[in-house]
């Protein structure tokens, strides 16, 4: 019963969402290079279908292989500004300055740095992007850490690294996990700037602005709820492996 | 009969913005193997700092402190820690939170002896059945008492208490001050409890240190003589002697705090 409506509510959430946007759309009587309604679609996704397969694995690639290098690039400065003073101190301001620079502002940049290479760009701009969130957290995870947790390992000998171990790195856990999920979408924007403003055209961007420049409004909506469904695959991914590896955090309902 | 704990004249002060904060000031306590100390004074008196000297997290500006005819340097793996704070690691069991020291004092024991001996100390202090549950699952008393089984499961020499007992409500300390006397009958060591429960520094201690306001010095010992035979009742602390006996601490705590005292009623 309980798994019953963990499935019914949400998918019913989706139905409801669905026939109000058709609804929406009939009312206001909007032909479709207005506003697509969904009804429109499936014939978007059957005209287009090994261009959404295709577009769909290059946009999902490039965003995870982008996540995973914000993972250990993030952690890793987190790990320096948790511990160390000095280094919060001075990268703060940085990051936070870099993190305030709109990022399309940086799809020429990089496309001028490293011409040609666009899976490189777009894994890059995903990376660049979606960091921030994961550097922050670990970071105040581990200058937060309560110093009675160091102390019942420190006043038996343990060494730093044990202590990272053993300690810090699971107590800080759930903040990672916390702030993936907030990365994982920050990656697809990532992904699909480049995708869009480059002319290189691949992934799930390009097929949207092909439709744009053929005023094909439903493909373009097609494309949408397609990245939409990836976002969404994703972040589940990211929930199942929170459960795996922090599940201890969650409390148990009453 | 020689001195387990010796800590000489130890002056420590804080760096701060505003200049040194002088915490202790030629502070001197000796703690015989096997016996419990009881440290008690005002708040914010330096008595936290005590324990980290005694445990080897900090080196003090003067003086020195000896454990077991050793100068103390750095951590060693024969002291316990509690806190009033338990300290449970949440992403483990009771029983891998007891378990916990073990893997860093004696890496090379196998599991199963490790398992025992955690087993043996939960069940002392009346948690066995509840080894697999997560901490959040326990109540703040069985988190506590699964924190003191995690002091103690290495076999320490020194166990030292920072206030251990001082977030539980009335009726769960009186029963882990109990269940304090059952382990130390069960497993000797020497003990420092840093607290501010003057009933609790008698009924629990062997001597009951006082410590003057900041920066702290030894103001006060008080050796315990408590009524009755055997393992201390609970029922003792409401005799006349007792009642001297606390009546001695609060005189000398007020005096600590730099007040008049009031006059005793003996």
């Amino acid at each position: 019963m309980r798994n019953f409506q963990k499935v019914a509510v949400p998918v019913g959430a989706i139905v409801i969402f669905l026939l109000l946007w058709e609804f929406l759309v009939w009312v206001n009587g909007w032909p479709n290079y207005v506003m697509a309604s969904p009804s429109d679609l499936p014939d978007a996704y059957i005209r287009f279908w090994s261009l959404f397969v295709e577009g769909s694995w290059q946009t999902l690639w490039r965003t995870v292989a982008g996540l995973a290098l914000a993972v250990i690039f993030g952690t890793a400065l987190g790990m320096v500004m948790g511990f160390s003073r000095i280094a919060r101190d001075a990268l703060y301001p940085l990051l936070v300055g870099f993190n305030a620079i709109p990022k399309a502002t940086l799809v020429p940049v990089l496309a001028l740095l490293f011409i040609g290479q666009h899976n490189f760009n777009t894994v890059l701009m995903a990376f660049l992007i979606s960091f921030f969130p994961i550097a922050v957290s670990v970071g105040i995870g581990l200058s937060t850490l309560e110093p009675e947790y160091r102390d019942i390992l420190r006043s038996l000998g343990a060494s730093r690294l044990t202590i990272f171990r053993k300690i810090a790195l699971p107590k800080t856990l759930p903040e990672f996990f916390g702030a993936l999920k907030v990365s994982v979408t920050l990656a697809f924007i990532g992904t699909n700037l480049v995708e869009i403003i480059s002319p290189h055209g691949r992934g799930l961007g390009a097929l949207f602005l092909s439709g744009q420049t053929n005023s094909n409004y439903p493909l373009m909506f097609a494309v949408l709820i397609a990245l939409a469904v990836l976002g969404i695959i994703l972040y589940y991914a990211v929930v199942m492996l929170e459960k795996i590896f922090a599940g201890w955090a969650e409390r148990p309902q009453h | 009969m020689t001195n387990l704990i010796d800590i000489k004249g130890v002056t420590h002060a804080y760096q701060t913005p505003n200049g040194p904060l002088p915490v202790l000031d030629n502070l001197n306590v000796s703690v015989p193997e096997g016996e419990f100390a009881a440290v008690v004074g005002p708040s914010g008196c330096g008595k936290s700092t005590l324990t980290r000297l005694v445990a080897g997290l900090m080196k003090p500006d003067q003086g020195e402190v000896w454990l077991h005819g050793k100068l103390v340097k750095s951590p060693r793996k024969t002291v316990g820690m509690a806190f009033q704070n338990p300290v449970m690691l949440e992403w483990r069991t009771i029983l891998q939170n007891v378990m916990l020291p073990l893997e860093i004092v004696a890496p090379g024991m196998p599991k199963k002896q490790r398992v025992e001996r955690a087993m043996e100390l939960l069940d002392l202090v009346g948690l066995t059945g509840f080894e697999n549950k997560r901490p959040s699952e326990l109540s703040g008393g069985m988190r506590q008492r699964a924190s003191l089984c995690r002091a103690i499961v290495h076999k320490p020499d020194v166990l030292i208490m920072d206030e251990p007992f001082g977030a539980l409500d009335a009726f769960t300390r009186e029963d882990l001050w109990q269940t304090m006397h059952e382990l130390r009958a069960k497993e000797p060591f020497t003990a420092v409890l840093i607290t501010h429960d003057l009933r609790e520094s008698v009924y629990l201690g062997d001597q009951v240190i006082v410590l003057s306001g900041r920066p702290a010095t030894t103001q006060y010992v008080l050796d315990v003589h408590y009524p009755g035979e055997g393992l201390r009742k609970l029922e003792g602390l409401y005799t006349p002697e007792c009642a001297q006996m606390l009546a001695t601490l609060r005189e000398q705590i007020q005096i600590a705090q730099g007040r008049q005292p009031e006059p005793a009623v003996h």
